[in-house]
């Protein structure tokens, strides 16, 4: 067995396969299929401060090679996830990280600093790149001014490691990295989803209810590897990359490229025990090419 | 029951029609107990276009023989493309996914279908009898004769009244206005349905204004199938969305917020 070991700020994560947040619910979802403690870490569905009903259905749409989402950060709430859902998920042997959102500065920091406090929780990502919610979400995540300003608000009042998940839906993805990174995070995760949009010709209505939504699996893995190689490349904090991740290649792909741990996301609907089977298969191309550690391969891509 | 990812092996393909076809399907293991209304998470190969697995109601289960059928509709290029599966070619399902149809308070049930909608029904039916002595009967709507489904074996199982939009075949027009419905003497006391939104609708409206229990079995488009993704949601009275995969695909009909 190769040393899959990685580290994302303080946290060390026992491989580098993580799940994104919003395609694994809180893990307790999948554990007829996986050894839940056998993941690098879970990112659990994206808490809010109070409960969201998320949008109207419909709000899925097949796309080729992809699906479009809008469901609106259904959730019900940070003090549920507090007193409900923290207790149970906090047995697993995995790295539980939190994906925090709000609609305004004061909003994500009530669920930052309520997160603080839970022992068993060492790292929250801090969610600005949500497309489908009307406000806070992505208009935090493309506007560099409230970038920052959410960034710093927020490494104020939360302690341990702050992963900071950036929007795709930008000139210059850089810019941010750069901007998250000078104002207190300890990570950066991308790609969040890319806003897209899916008409049905018969009806001429648009297929979600949103009319736009945001795009994942494999159509979106050539902007993902894209925007992590120049992510990488330009900040000095470990990058958590994702975007279309559906096989150990895949995520070994993004390693290359820079990620220090991977996410795996919209694969998990289609395969559940996926992120086993990524694990193995990262593990054995190390074996195969003989190479100790995960993290001579972090950034290795040679061009 | 827990859930399973597991590959079957295609014994027969059976096309009934220009829309229809039923796979049967066996496991190289026992199967899992399968309840009336729970459905499987089918893996479409060989279809560029299919990226998510197809929600399958189970029409049949024979546990001696380790099999399952599924009884599908051509709709688009995902299920044309299993409707092409020969025998012993593999399928990847997950299942037994969602909740199930209710035990009924006594033993007037009446079984109301449309299309492809008939599919769980007939397991219902037949889990009905074999579980707690009761002969169903059941209302079944297409839109015309040669797209009626093993209507033998619905008849097997209870009395089985028909309805097609063209007449060619049992009453004329649609489920809900077929005479047994009228029937002051007849005595219905619970109605399970699927098919079509606007005929679940319209059943449970004249389930509403009779005081029958109904429950509905609802198809809303589904990414994962298991609870993941919260896309296949349903507003409902007590708890706003919820998930139609694991909080369904079976809702009484009174705790839905439609508008009937």
């Amino acid at each position: 067995m190769a040393d899959l070991k990685t580290n994302i700020g303080k946290l060390e994560l026992k491989n580098p396969v993580m799940t994104a947040s919003g395609t694994f619910g809180f893990g307790t979802e999948y554990i007829d299929f996986i050894d839940l403690s056998k993941l690098g870490g879970i990112v659990v569905k994206g808490i809010t401060p109070k409960l969201r009903q998320g949008n109207p259905y419909p709000r899925m749409a097949e796309t080729p090679s992809g699906m479009l989402n809008a469901v609106g950060l259904q959730n019900k709430g940070v003090d549920y996830f507090v007193e409900h859902i923290y207790p149970e998920i906090s047995q697993y042997n995995t790295e539980i990280v939190v994906n925090i959102n709000g609609g305004s500065i004061e909003e994500y920091c009530e669920v930052a600093s309520k997160i603080n406090e839970l022992e068993k929780v060492n790292s929250i990502e801090l969610n600005i790149s949500c497309p489908n919610v009307k406000q806070g979400g992505m208009l935090f995540g493309i506007h560099c001014p409230s970038a920052i300003a959410v960034t710093k608000a927020v490494r104020d009042v939360y302690k341990k490691t702050l992963i900071v998940k950036l929007s795709p839906n930008v000139t210059s993805i850089v810019e941010f990295a750069k901007a998250v990174e000078d104002n207190g995070a300890d990570a950066i995760s991308l790609i969040n989803t890319l806003l897209g949009m899916a008409i049905d010709a018969k009806t001429r209505r648009p297929l979600l209810s949103t009319v736009t939504g945001g795009l994942s699996g494999p159509a979106i893995k050539p902007v993902a590897l894209r925007m992590v190689w120049q992510v990488y490349n330009a900040v000095k904090i470990p990058v958590i990359g994702m975007g279309g991740i559906m096989n150990a290649t895949d995520a070994i792909e993004f390693i290359l490229a820079g990620s220090s741990a991977i996410q795996v996301g919209t694969a998990n609907f289609i395969n559940p025990a996926v992120t086993i089977e990524i694990i193995a298969g990262i593990n054995e191309y190390l074996e195969q090419n003989k190479i100790e550690s995960i993290s001579q391969l972090i950034g290795a891509l040679e061009c | 029951m827990k859930k399973q990812i597991d590959s079957l092996k295609v014994t027969d393909n059976k096309r009934l029609n220009k829309e229809f076809f039923v796979l049967r399907l066996q496991s190289d293991k026992q199967i899992p107990e399968i309840l009336p209304g729970q459905f499987a998470q089918v893996k479409v190969e060989g279809s560029p276009n299919t990226f998510l697995r197809r929600p399958i109601s189970v029409y049949d289960v024979d546990y001696s023989n380790q099999s399952i059928s599924l009884l599908i509709k051509i709709a688009g290029d995902g299920t044309k493309q299993l409707s092409k599966l020969t025998p012993n070619e593999s399928l990847n399902i997950i299942y037994p996914l969602g909740n199930s149809f209710s035990k009924p308070a006594n033993n007037r049930v009446l079984l109301i279908g449309g299309g492809t909608g008939v599919a769980p029904l007939l397991f219902l039916g037949k889990y009905l009898r074999k579980q707690f002595n009761i002969i169903p009967e059941f209302l079944l709507g297409y839109r015309s004769k040669e797209l009626v489904i093993e209507l033998e074996k619905f008849e097997e199982i209870g009395k089985t009244y028909i309805t097609t939009e063209d007449g060619s075949l049992g009453h004329k027009g649609f489920v809900i206005h077929h005479p047994i419905l009228f029937d002051e003497k007849k005595e219905i006391n619970t109605i399970y349905t699927c098919g079509p939104e606007v005929m679940m609708k319209a059943v449970a409206k004249y389930a509403k204004n009779k005081g029958i229990t109904c429950e509905a079995s609802l198809e809303n488009l589904m990414g994962c199938g298991i609870g993941a993704c919260l896309c296949c949601v349903v507003d409902t009275v007590d708890n706003g969305n919820v998930n139609t995969c694991t909080e369904g695909p079976i809702f009484n009909t009174q705790k839905l917020k439609w508008l009937i």
